[in-house]
């Protein structure tokens, strides 16, 4: 067994919130660079500049990119051969996102869903778990906006729409969600599954790197026809018009039950942010 | 592209019939912060037939929840958020005097009809460029509802805040017209 201290936990969390939502990904701006250079709209070009701009300041000045900061989504790789010490896992996570969210001079956006009343804190964060093999602990912060959160779904769809009607599904899903994301946007997919499990794996999604290829060939060769079919929208920066609606589309896969297809697109904005470490 | 339009609030009437969609503008003057949980709170003073916390006549809301302030600056970083949750609440804050409204994404159909029928104008500012938009504020002061942490109203003094016309006083949406000109998909 591999010891792996509480606070170690707690310092490693809190480090990768405030990381996370100060800088933004070398596969982001780059991503962004290409997308300025194609668009053909003025003022989506000029939208673009900006968000290049923003993405400088907030590294330069060390503040959030956004200032809607998320609520904390963590996934967590636990190595089965890891003892956690002097303290619970998931309460690290916890005190890890409060003093992140404190230290970094981060927005709480967590409250309580009828009173509307604030958490003060940030907490609870969101923990996906997996054990696997090992003696490493991985831990992947990904501050989630409510904005683009919002524009996100599960449809339990008829398996006889097959592969076509899971495509227009997901296209659909960016059409209607228009300039309320914050487009440019990333787009999630989550196929098969159950009805949380697509959600989730449409979140993990997310988090593959912008400009690389999904292993699969033939969800790669999907994904490409999505994205073109999502720029085809002309939705654009910000919703203004333009040929750049996204930036990339990712999809994740598993089987389903046979009388089943759950789809879950996940949308995310441009501050695309996710910080990861290996304890 | 258009010049850059300088403008300073309140607004009038004739500085927001002057708008059209596309226009690119740079904002100065006082703004006021509020979202969700503030028009709420509004509202219900409104329907209890109670004064607003603030004298909204030819004033502009920023639809923002800003980060906290590190020591030494006026605001955290301090972007738009989503409008559509505000639509419910617009039209009656324009009929009592509002001229503006800044935020990102669509409005509905009885926000776009309130801009023009009580002569308004609704600005998309850039969503996720706070950091960005936070340097055009030169003072942030919370003026009700503090309670509310980051939904409490402030009193932003904004200096050449950049924005873009979305709805004019024509009922014109520049959300519906970007898309036609991009769009490769059939008109529905």
């Amino acid at each position: 067994m591999r010891e792996i201290g509480f606070e170690k936990i707690v310092e490693t969390v809190s480090r990768l919130f405030i990381e996370a939502n100060t800088e933004l990904g070398e596969d982001v701006l780059d991503a962004i660079r290409k997308a300025k250079d194609m668009e053909e709209s003025p003022t989506g070009k000029e939208v673009l500049a900006e968000l290049l701009e923003n993405a400088r300041i907030a590294k330069e000045e060390q503040v959030p990119m956004c200032q809607d900061t998320g609520l904390a989504v963590v996934f967590v790789e636990m190595g089965q051969d890891v003892h956690i010490v002097g303290g619970h896992l998931y309460e690290a996570i916890q005190e890890g996102v409060r003093r992140g969210y404190r230290d970094g001079y981060l927005r709480k956006s967590a409250c309580h869903p009828f009173t509307r009343a604030n958490t003060g804190d940030n907490t609870p964060a969101i923990i996906h778990m997996e054990l696997v093999p090992g003696d490493r602990l991985k831990i992947i912060a990904m501050p989630k906006g409510g904005g683009s959160e919002n524009m996100s779904a599960v449809a339990m769809l008829t398996p006889s729409v097959g592969k076509p009607g899971i495509m227009d599904y997901v296209v659909k899903r960016v059409k209607e969600a228009g300039s309320n994301p914050c487009p440019p946007v990333i787009v999630g997919v989550g196929i098969g599954g159950t009805l949380e499990k697509a959600a989730i794996l449409a979140k993990r999604a997310l988090l593959r790197r912008l400009g690389s290829s999904n292993s699969d060939p033939e969800l790669d060769q999907m994904e490409r026809e999505l994205l073109e079919r999502i720029n085809d929208l002309g939705i654009g920066p910000q919703g203004y018009g333009g040929r750049i609606t996204a930036l990339g589309v990712f999809i994740e896969m598993m089987p389903c039950h046979i009388a089943s297809l759950p789809v879950a697109v996940n949308i995310q904005c441009h501050a695309a942010r996710h910080k990861e470490a290996v304890l | 592209m258009g010049e850059i339009l300088r403008l300073q609030t309140p607004l009038r009437d004739e500085d927001v019939e002057a708008l059209r969609i596309g226009q690119k503008v740079l904002l100065s003057g006082v703004v006021y912060t509020a979202r969700d949980a503030a028009h709420r709170r509004m509202m219900d003073l409104i329907e209890a037939g109670k004064p607003l916390p603030i004298d909204i006549k030819g004033q502009v809301i920023y639809y923002v929840g800003p980060a906290p302030a590190k020591p030494g600056r006026p605001i955290g970083s301090a972007g738009p958020t989503t409008s559509y949750r505000m639509d419910v609440y617009s039209p009656k804050l324009l009929e009592l005097g509002l001229k503006g409204m800044i935020g990102k994404g669509k409005r509905s159909k009885e926000v776009i009809d309130a801009l023009v029928r009580y002569k308004g104008v609704y600005f998309g500012a850039t969503g996720g460029a706070g950091a960005l938009l936070a340097r055009s504020v030169l003072e942030a002061e919370v003026v009700a509802y503090e309670d509310l942490g980051p939904e409490a109203i402030r009193r932003l003094v904004v200096r050449d805040l950049p924005l873009i016309v979305v709805n004019d006083v024509l009922g014109q949406d520049l959300y519906e017209e970007g898309v036609k000109r991009y769009s490769r998909q059939p008109q529905a």
